[in-house]
């Protein structure tokens, strides 16, 4: 019982990492039709932008390292991702494919710098005494940085939907993702919301990034694209553009590869998910929230 | 502005769908005032006509409005300088409540709830509810609304908006639209002739993606001939 | 440029990689040693190798259309099969390739005709899913077959004596040059074959392809069971050059790179994708070499490591190319060769 309930609450940590990362990723596939590729880049640039930080700021506890680190991965994720969008996305505006490939180029570019500045292997992150220890839920002893994870992507979590149904621009991106051309005949310039959608994305990411360097303790510059994969996919079954989508999948995603990685044995549960993905398009080629996809 | 001249004026409209050379160097007038008929069998291409004054579709050629040149600006500018857009399939955004539905079409600082919901207190009563669960007819007053809601705009684009409702709908969007003609100009396409016979006072007839016909609606019903050849078998004895 | 010339310059080209074994000159800057030494044609034969691989995703991807992330797949077949049954089973030479050939046909065909069920973006994803799968399937290293992470080395006594050694560089390389000519002129014969304007017919616009009474699932699933299989032999050739098999080619990474190629050397232009596949194998090897170089290790950090790393520099050219060069290399020289064009037979619009 306590094993179940350790890889529980595990799997939903891992699924709250994919959903971060997820989040962005749908709302920019479902709003701009742009398979970014760069998101790992942006993860993985703002993770060792954080590190760097509470690095820099060594004299400090490791309480204010890690907040200053993941303060500093939100912006760097938010920035990057925003400067992404003006200098080489909208340029290629009527190119849907050579968007995609843009990014794509930018995160095979990205990654080797990272690489080549900081080495590929992986660097320890300072964690406050608190995060090491475990916490007693249900008789199983949880990592408490999983339950942290948990908390933060339930904020953003919380954060979008406000978003998304409360301001203005999230009602231009809820229409955007249905009907762009329609939004544009209302008198809206949808163009402008694209910019903000792709910092929201990454700033999502940038917190996942600093996130999963908490969860695993260390940070390497190839997760971002490990994990990248396994967000498309959180992001395909979820439905591409919703976020609510996003949440339920990337739930499932996170406890299939947890329990069966546990169970079976390493990599059986990667396998499942991908699987997974191969059926849920065959039944359903929307994924879940059909809806929103067009 | 010209003040004496077309509210809107098209010339030598061009537009390509695919390979097809859908609208052949259009060309028309749409007075200041009143509801002007865009008329003509199915697929001559008045809805790409409206489509190509909105910048939906790649199009050549010149849009004035008001006097000025519209055919290099994005869709969401042309929109700007007061023209709304009902569209054939009433695109209502179905994720999205009624009320939001109309709060994204919100443009001027005073918009006009008063008249949509006089117009259709429906509206009001669903407020809550999601664009997706609304009937046929319920869309197709949104999108109306949507059209009327901000003072500033000039002219209206109506795409077919009776079409595939019942008889009494059809009443009160023809009555909607009658009222709408008191605060607009209107340039509506319909295929249903009884309808356009008791709204538009002047037509423009497309054939081919060209125009075939300018004038008034009686000087085209009331000649039998000219009906049919204009409009197909179905306009003649129409009235 | 007339065509006759063209076509007579690129049969001394030819001529000239096929004497290359014999000639002795060293081209400094270009090459580390002289033409024919073994580390030169080693070179030469991979460039061949991923030109001609280029070539087969440009089909998928260039000519049907397809967004296909997860050709690598079928590339690393090639590579896997093989080495499985030469060092695992203690095959000979002909009967991996027998085997490697079945395979080739059976898993794309199977692969194939789940994907491509979808379209556009979650065709490609599945695609992805599928090649990923692969990847975490040869790293677990399922009942000792693959090498796991360490790949698996081709031992002298797996191979016929012709292909072991580094004195017999050149047959290796030979086979190479041999690979990209026969792959290129199956490609070729494809695309302007009736079912190969079907399916730039089907790139343009799927839905008339349907409406003329023509499946584009069954062409679609052709494509791609053809491009794999030869990916695949490709992939058996790389194996030859390498020695051995590496877990690196079945990665997402990799199939990037093919796309990289792809574009680079222009998409929709059967001599544009090799061209693409040589210049960035080339430049992915030399540019490592070239970071080494005492000129640019002593350059101050902030230099020198962009330029110690092929992919920032790949992947910034990339950018590049598909932001102001649409058409790839290709497509800029095509612009002023017009006639090479038409000697090589290409007869695909651009993408």
């Amino acid at each position: 019982m306590t094993t179940f309930a350790l890889l529980l609450i595990t799997g939903l940590g891992l699924g709250a990492l994919y959903f971060l990362i997820a989040a962005g990723l749908s709302l920019i596939w479902g709003l701009m039709r742009v398979l970014n590729f760069a998101h790992g880049a942006f993860f993985t640039v703002a993770a060792y932008a954080g590190w760097s930080v509470a690095r820099a700021l060594g004299g400090q506890s490791p309480g204010v390292q890690w907040i200053a680190a993941v303060a500093v991965a939100i912006v760097v994720g938010g920035v990057f991702a925003a400067l992404t969008e003006v200098v080489l996305i909208r340029p290629l505006y009527a190119r849907h494919v050579g968007q995609v490939l843009v990014t794509v180029g930018l995160a095979l570019a990205t990654i080797a710098l990272v690489q080549g500045g900081f080495g590929s292997d992986p660097q320890r992150l300072a964690l406050p005494d608190w995060m090491t220890r475990t916490t007693s839920v249900v008789g199983a002893n949880i990592p408490n940085t999983r339950l942290l994870v948990i908390v933060a992507a339930l904020i953003v979590f919380g954060l979008l939907l406000f978003f998304l149904r409360r301001t203005r621009f999230g009602l231009i991106v809820r229409a955007g993702v249905e009907n762009r051309a329609m939004v544009q005949a209302l008198g809206i310039d949808v163009q402008r919301a694209f910019t903000l959608v792709f910092a929201i994305g990454g700033m999502a990411a940038g917190l996942a990034g600093m996130l999963a360097g908490t969860y695993y303790g260390t940070i390497d510059p190839g997760r971002g694209t490990g994990m990248l994969i396994f967000a498309f996919i959180v992001v395909i079954i979820g439905g591409l553009g919703s976020v609510t989508g996003s949440a339920a999948a990337a739930v499932v995603v996170g406890e299939l590869q947890q329990f069966l990685n546990f169970y079976g044995a390493t990599g059986v549960g990667d396998f499942s998910v991908v699987l997974l993905l191969a059926v849920v398009l065959l039944i359903r080629p929307g994924g879940f929230a059909g809806a929103s996809t067009a | 502005m010209n003040g004496a001249g077309p509210l809107l004026a098209v010339r030598e409209l061009d537009v390509y769908l695919a390979e097809s050379h859908v609208l052949q160097g259009v060309s028309f007038d749409v007075r200041r005032g009143g509801i002007t008929g865009l008329l003509g069998r199915n697929g001559v291409g008045k809805t790409t006509a409206l489509r190509g004054i909105l910048g939906l579709v790649p199009r050549t050629g010149s849009v004035l409005l008001g006097g000025d040149e519209t055919i290099n600006l994005p869709t969401h500018e042309i929109v700007r300088r007061g023209v709304a857009y009902v569209p054939e399939d009433r695109d209502v955004f179905a994720g999205l409540t009624v009320a939001e539905n109309l709060r994204l079409a919100e443009r001027a600082p005073a918009p006009r709830y008063e008249l949509v919901y006089e117009l259709f207190p429906e509206l009001k009563q669903r407020a809550a509810q999601k664009g997706g669960t609304l009937s046929g007819g319920q869309q197709q007053m949104v999108a109306l609304a949507r059209a009327l809601l901000n003072p500033d705009d000039r002219i209206l684009l109506i795409d077919e908006p009776t079409k595939g409702l019942a008889p009494l709908v059809v009443r009160h969007v023809v009555d909607a639209l009658r009222r709408a003609a008191d605060v607009a100009t209107i340039l509506l396409v319909e295929q249903n002739l009884s309808v356009a016979h008791a709204l538009v006072r002047e037509v423009i007839v497309l054939d081919q993606g060209r125009v075939s016909f300018t004038g008034e609606v009686d000087e085209l019903m009331g000649d039998a001939a000219l009906a049919r050849k204009h409009l197909g078998l179905a306009a003649a004895g129409s009235h | 440029m007339t065509r006759r010339t063209r076509l007579i310059a690129l049969g001394v080209v030819l001529a000239l990689c096929i004497a290359l074994p014999w000639i002795g000159i060293a081209i400094p800057g270009l090459f580390e040693g002289a033409l024919n030494a073994p580390g030169t044609l080693n070179l030469l034969g991979l460039c061949f190798v991923f030109g001609a691989l280029a070539l087969t995703y440009d089909l998928v991807f260039g000519y049907v259309g397809l967004l296909s992330f997860g050709h690598a797949l079928y590339f690393a077949t090639g590579v896997y099969v093989t080495a499985i049954a030469l060092t695992r089973w203690h095959w000979s030479l002909p009967q991996a390739l027998a085997l490697t050939a079945v395979v080739s046909v059976v898993l794309p065909l199977a692969l194939g005709a789940i994907c491509l069920r979808m379209r556009d973006i979650p065709f490609a994803m599945v695609t992805l899913a599928f090649a990923q799968a692969g990847s975490i399937l040869v790293s677990q290293n399922p009942f000792g077959l693959t090498g796991g992470e360490e790949g698996l080395a081709l031992g002298s006594d797996t191979l016929p004596p012709a292909l072991v050694g580094v004195a017999n560089t050149h047959n290796v390389y030979w086979i190479a040059l041999a690979l990209l000519l026969v792959v290129y002129a199956i490609a070729w014969r494809a695309v302007n074959s009736p079912p190969g304007r079907v399916w730039q017919a089907i790139r343009e616009n799927e839905r008339r392809v349907g409406v003329l009474g023509l499946n584009p699932y069954l062409y679609k699933l052709g494509a791609f069971v053809l491009s794999a299989f030869l990916a695949s032999a490709t992939g058996v050739v790389y194996l030859l050059l390498q020695g051995g098999a590496n877990p690196q080619v079945t990665t997402a990474d990799f199939t990037l790179a093919l796309l990289v190629m792809v574009v680079l050397g222009g998409v929709g232009t059967l001599w544009g994708a090799v061209l693409g596949g040589i210049v960035y194998e080339y430049l992915d090897f030399r540019l490592v070499a070239l970071s080494n170089t005492p000129a640019v290790q002593s350059l101050p950090g902030v230099l020198r490591v962009p330029l110690s790393e092929p992919l920032f520099l790949l992947g910034v050219l990339f950018i590049v190319l598909v932001l102001f060069v649409p058409g790839g290399l290709g497509g800029a020289l095509e612009r002023r060769f017009k006639p090479v064009r038409a000697a090589l037979g290409s007869s695909a619009a651009r993408a």
